[in-house]
């Protein structure tokens, strides 16, 4: 029981510090831009697929410093050529326009690397036990990924806390389109943002292909709890989207973990009383406990947990 | 009497800075009352608090002897208070004609209703129709609102704060932006859309204030400084050296 | 003509075009594509109730399309199993109660919101119904779905449902049906206060309606219309399945609507034709015709949010003003760079598609458009560049007259 705790606990960090590399991207583009990036996940995806093909040319190491900023000039490619361009159109045509190259992307990718996961594997240089717990091993590879999320949380932090550019971006978050007012450049500003954006998806994807499935419907698995991440959270709030991540991932965690079912603790008369309902283990309602909490979440508090903004 | 809107020592703050300080107003039915004062006194505010787009940190506000503090502001609406605001917010891919109507629907009683056609609806027609003839847009009855000329836009504000045929009516800041000419305009508009009604408007342009006000009230600071008749106010010291003396030049 | 009469023209010709429809296309996969339509329509119009009308942008329209069609397909099996005299053709009543059931269930919640949060939300609950689907197997069959059979219920008026074309009718009656209840419902003082939250919720609180009140109730309604669509695939196919309410099919529904174009009723109609057809046939014809999908409603999204009857509406003053003719030259300049982009664009993704997907098992020559081709060589890429570079640079310079020529004809019209 200690054991299941202890790893699940473990595991559970790593991936909310995982979700929370891109819900603070995703966070920081809308505060600023007032765009919901749909296609965030995707630009995670595009990491993992560079990260994957750098690596098996160059090695692990250039791939992971070169992947970001590849994807972060992806993203800011984008944001000229495209999302300015149905800037104008509102909102509403922003979303839509992320959402088709959400869809574009994965098609592409599809195209380009096939519809089956890839052999992007955790390189021989982290490839060792880190830790053994109760007999049971814990592999390097998943210790040197929280290290990089929480580097990256922290240099956020820094970056909110410590330089004048964080200042700007902590003034949009409260008062979403007085950046314009500040007399910045606010096109490059943009751009800045959603390539910065797009890299630190980039760099989630490049260190969670090799322990998770490189493949093209990764996008679309991870997208969805993404938002509901930052819903949860509170749209435009980091503060949200950082405990909405970690809460995510560990209840996510915690629940693949449990195999009861309805039927093993209140006995078959209830499992069948239930039907199916009463024979599913936790661990296979797993996937959508995210978006149950979701649920929950908008009928006791609609504005989500650390959120102030109506729309 | 009981007054047509009361408010009583109402309050706001936006996190530790207080922007309404204890607001004490009354305004008579049918009268033509004016607030006034510098830029920050926080009249917008007082009009946000009124119509229910914020709600007051604490106090009261009554239209007509009821309650009704932090209600929403379709329900105030329906308790016969409605509002125009300083910023045209009309709906703009709406015709009019439309605009207008829409703001006639609740209170004929048609409310969320989907079993009639709108276009056979006669009463809420002819008055929409009406309305459209009296804020002078009857040519321009079928242009969508978005490409109205901003003192034609102004004027269809007006519209349709008055189409639900609330008592009370509230307009913030009318002839904010207008030439002269439009200026004396929406002054007829106002004294002939306020007969029968209770008038309150927030006003930067001091004939106009003091050619329609029955009474008028100087906002300092989140508090009332003084409300009397205009007559009164013109003599006020208090008021001279808060805010007519900056003004009068 | 007063508006009265020119309703009813309109919804005689649709009654005599979808008569007569099945007698113009008489070959047994036209019936089956114009069936398709007839769903498509419904979902379509139903969906534009919540993005076009009120202002609500959904990726998870498919729920109550899906849900209804799934309860309508245990309902036939049940009437069937237990022999109650119910006809197939009031089978899509059903369809409307489960949506309007699922859309006031869901509705609550997520109608508390609007902007990108209700698009959040209509989201996550997509992704619960759809993840749901693979867990409650006995409910939504698993992997196989609900099979059904259209033809155990008694005849209606002869008529045993078997065949296609009496499907097709069934289903035209229907999107009759819905068209006509749809267009009046955006007639109605409800139908137009939408309109008004859409345009400014915020003034529609201050003419006394409460806008969470009213998305929820254009909420049920998109929910009932996308009912009778499922309803009417369940029928149609004899099976609904779990992809039905999931993301792809969500994503369908706004690709249709949108194209079609979303400020005009008419628009979805368009939308479900042009995409079904393109659907159906464009899968035959290529291999990667999801990702054509894609690029075209990115490129609508950019140049022209309008969609197509968006775009048939700016010409309308042009057209009743009888100088349409004019902008033939202008537009007959566009289309030839636009023609060679297109065809370099299509080179271009069927080249790369080859050699990345089939050049190892089926090598490298392909056929385009007729010709063979070899993928593995550079004169056909060469080509495929050539026409985009060249394309894109003669629509940069052509654009601008086709503007011009636009600007000047509407400029006469207005006079």
């Amino acid at each position: 029981m200690l054991q299941l705790v202890t790893f699940s606990t473990l595991n559970g960090v790593l991936y909310g510090m995982l979700l929370f590399m891109m819900a603070s991207g995703l966070t920081l583009i809308f505060s600023m831009m007032g765009v919901l990036n749909f296609a965030h996940a995707s630009f995670y995806m595009i990491g993992a697929y560079f990260g994957f093909e750098i690596s098996r040319r160059i090695g692990f190491w250039p791939a992971f410093f070169i992947a970001p900023v590849l994807v972060g000039l992806v993203g800011a490619l984008v944001e000229r050529f495209g999302l300015r361009r149905v800037h104008k159109f509102g909102h509403v045509a922003e979303l839509l326009f992320t959402f088709g190259l959400a869809f574009v992307i994965e098609e592409l990718v599809q195209m380009i690397w096939g519809k089956l996961p890839v052999d992007y594997r955790v390189p021989p240089s982290l490839d060792f036990v880190a830790f053994r717990l109760f007999d049971t091993t814990y592999p390097a590879y998943r210790m040197f990924m929280l290290a990089v999320a929480v580097a990256m949380f922290v240099f956020l932090l820094l970056v909110l806390k410590r330089t004048r550019v964080g200042l700007i971006i902590q003034a949009a978050l409260t008062h979403p389109g007085m950046v314009a007012m500040l007399g910045h450049d606010v096109p490059t500003v943009f751009m800045s943002v959603f390539g910065v954006g797009a890299a630190l998806a980039g760099l989630a994807g490049v260190i969670a292909g090799p322990a998770l499935v490189t493949q093209p419907a990764m996008a679309a698995l991870l997208g969805p709890i993404l938002f509901v991440v930052v819903v949860v959270g509170g749209l435009g709030s980091l503060a949200g989207a950082f405990v909405a991540s970690l809460l995510i991932g560990l209840i996510q965690t915690f629940a693949v973990a449990i195999n009861l079912s309805m039927g093993d603790v209140f006995g078959p008369a209830v499992a069948n009383a239930f039907g199916d309902l009463g024979r599913v283990t936790v661990a296979q309602i797993a996937p959508i406990i995210p978006y149950l909490l979701l649920v929950l979440v908008l009928i006791f508090k609609p504005t989500g947990l650390f959120g102030n903004r109506e729309s | 009497m009981t007054p047509a809107l009361s408010l009583q020592d109402v309050r706001k703050n936006f996190g530790p800075t207080e922007i309404i300080r204890g607001l004490t107003l009354d305004v008579m039915p049918r009268e033509r009352h004016a607030i006034i004062g510098p830029n920050g006194a926080g009249k917008s505010t007082t009009f946000h608090l009124i119509s229910g787009r914020i709600k007051p940190s604490s106090g009261s506000i009554r239209l007509n002897g009821a309650e009704i503090t932090g209600m929403a502001p379709y329900e105030i609406n329906r308790r016969g208070l409605s509002r125009s605001f300083q910023v045209t917010n009309i709906f703009p891919r709406l015709s009019v004609f439309e605009n207008v109507r829409c703001g006639v629907l609740w209170s004929l009683g048609y409310r969320y209703s989907f079993w009639r056609f709108v276009d056979k609806l006669r009463d809420a027609n002819e008055k929409a129709h009406a309305i459209v003839e009296e804020i002078g847009l009857g040519a321009r009855r079928h242009a969508p609102a978005g490409i109205l000329t901003y003192a034609e836009q102004r004027a269809l504000e007006i519209g349709v704060t008055i189409a639900g045929g609330a008592d009370v009516v509230m307009l913030d800041e009318p002839t904010a932006g207008m030439s002269k000419a439009e200026t004396e305009q929406a002054v007829a508009l106002i004294r002939k859309i306020s007969e029968g009604r209770t008038l309150v408007m927030v006003e930067h342009d001091m004939s106009v204030v003091f050619g329609l006000a029955d009474r008028i009230s100087v906002l300092v600071y989140g508090q009332i400084i003084a409300s009397d008749t205009p007559q009164a106010i013109r003599q006020n010291k208090a008021v001279r050296e808060a805010y007519l003396g900056e003004e009068a030049h | 003509m007063s508006t009265g009469v020119k309703h009813f023209i309109a919804f005689a010709a649709l009654a005599i075009i979808l008569i007569a429809l099945p007698k113009v296309f008489v070959s047994g996969s036209a019936h089956t594509m114009m069936s398709l339509m007839g769903i498509m329509i419904i979902f379509a119009l139903s969906y534009n109730i919540l993005l076009g009308q009120t202002g609500l942008l959904s990726f998870g329209h498919a729920v109550y399309y899906g849900l209804a069609g799934f309860c309508v397909a245990h309902a036939m099996n049940y009437i069937a199993r237990e022999k109650i005299g119910v006809p197939l053709p009031f089978i899509p009543l059903i369809g409307a109660f489960a949506g309007l059931f699922f859309g006031a269930l869901f509705g609550l919640i997520s109608t508390r919101r609007a902007g990108t949060v209700f698009s959040m939300i209509s989201l996550g609950i997509g992704e619960l119904v759809a993840s749901s689907a693979l867990i409650l197997r006995s409910f939504f069959g698993g992997e196989e779905g609900i099979p059904t059979n259209r033809t155990k219920f008694p005849p209606f008026f002869g008529y045993k449902f078997g065949p296609q074309i009496e499907v097709y009718y069934l289903i035209a009656f229907w999107c009759f049906v819905c068209i006509a209840l749809m267009y009046a419902l955006t007639r109605t003082p409800f139908g137009r206060m939408c309109n008004a939250v859409r345009d400014n919720p915020e003034r529609a609180e201050f003419v006394g309606y409460s806008t969470q009140r009213v998305r929820f109730i254009a909420f049920v309604f998109s929910a009932i219309f996308a009912g009778v669509a499922g309803a009417l695939a369940t029928i149609n196919f004899e099976l609904m399945n779990s992809q039905s309410l999931g993301a792809g099919q969500s994503g369908l529904v706004l690709l249709m609507t949108y194209v079609g174009g979303v400020g005009h009723f008419i628009g979805p109609i368009i939308g479900g034709v042009i995409i079904t057809f393109l659907q159906i046939s464009l899968s035959d014809i290529t291999k990667a015709w999801m990702l054509y999908f894609g690029l075209m409603f990115i490129l609508v999204v950019m140049f022209s949010p309008g969609g197509v009857a968006g775009w048939l509406a700016l010409h309308q003053p042009l057209l009743k003003g009888g100088r349409i003719f004019r902008l033939i030259p202008a537009y007959a300049l566009a289309l030839v760079p636009m023609a060679m982009l297109a065809a370099g664009l299509i080179m271009t993704i069927e080249l790369a598609h080859r050699m990345l997907v089939d050049a190892q098992s089926d090598g490298s020559v392909m056929k385009l458009a007729g010709w063979t081709v070899d993928a593995a060589k550079a004169q056909p890429w060469m080509l495929a560049i050539g026409l985009l570079v060249c394309g894109a640079l003669g629509l940069k310079l052509a654009w601008p007259k086709v503007r011009e020529a636009f600007a000047a004809q509407s400029a006469e019209v207005a006079q």
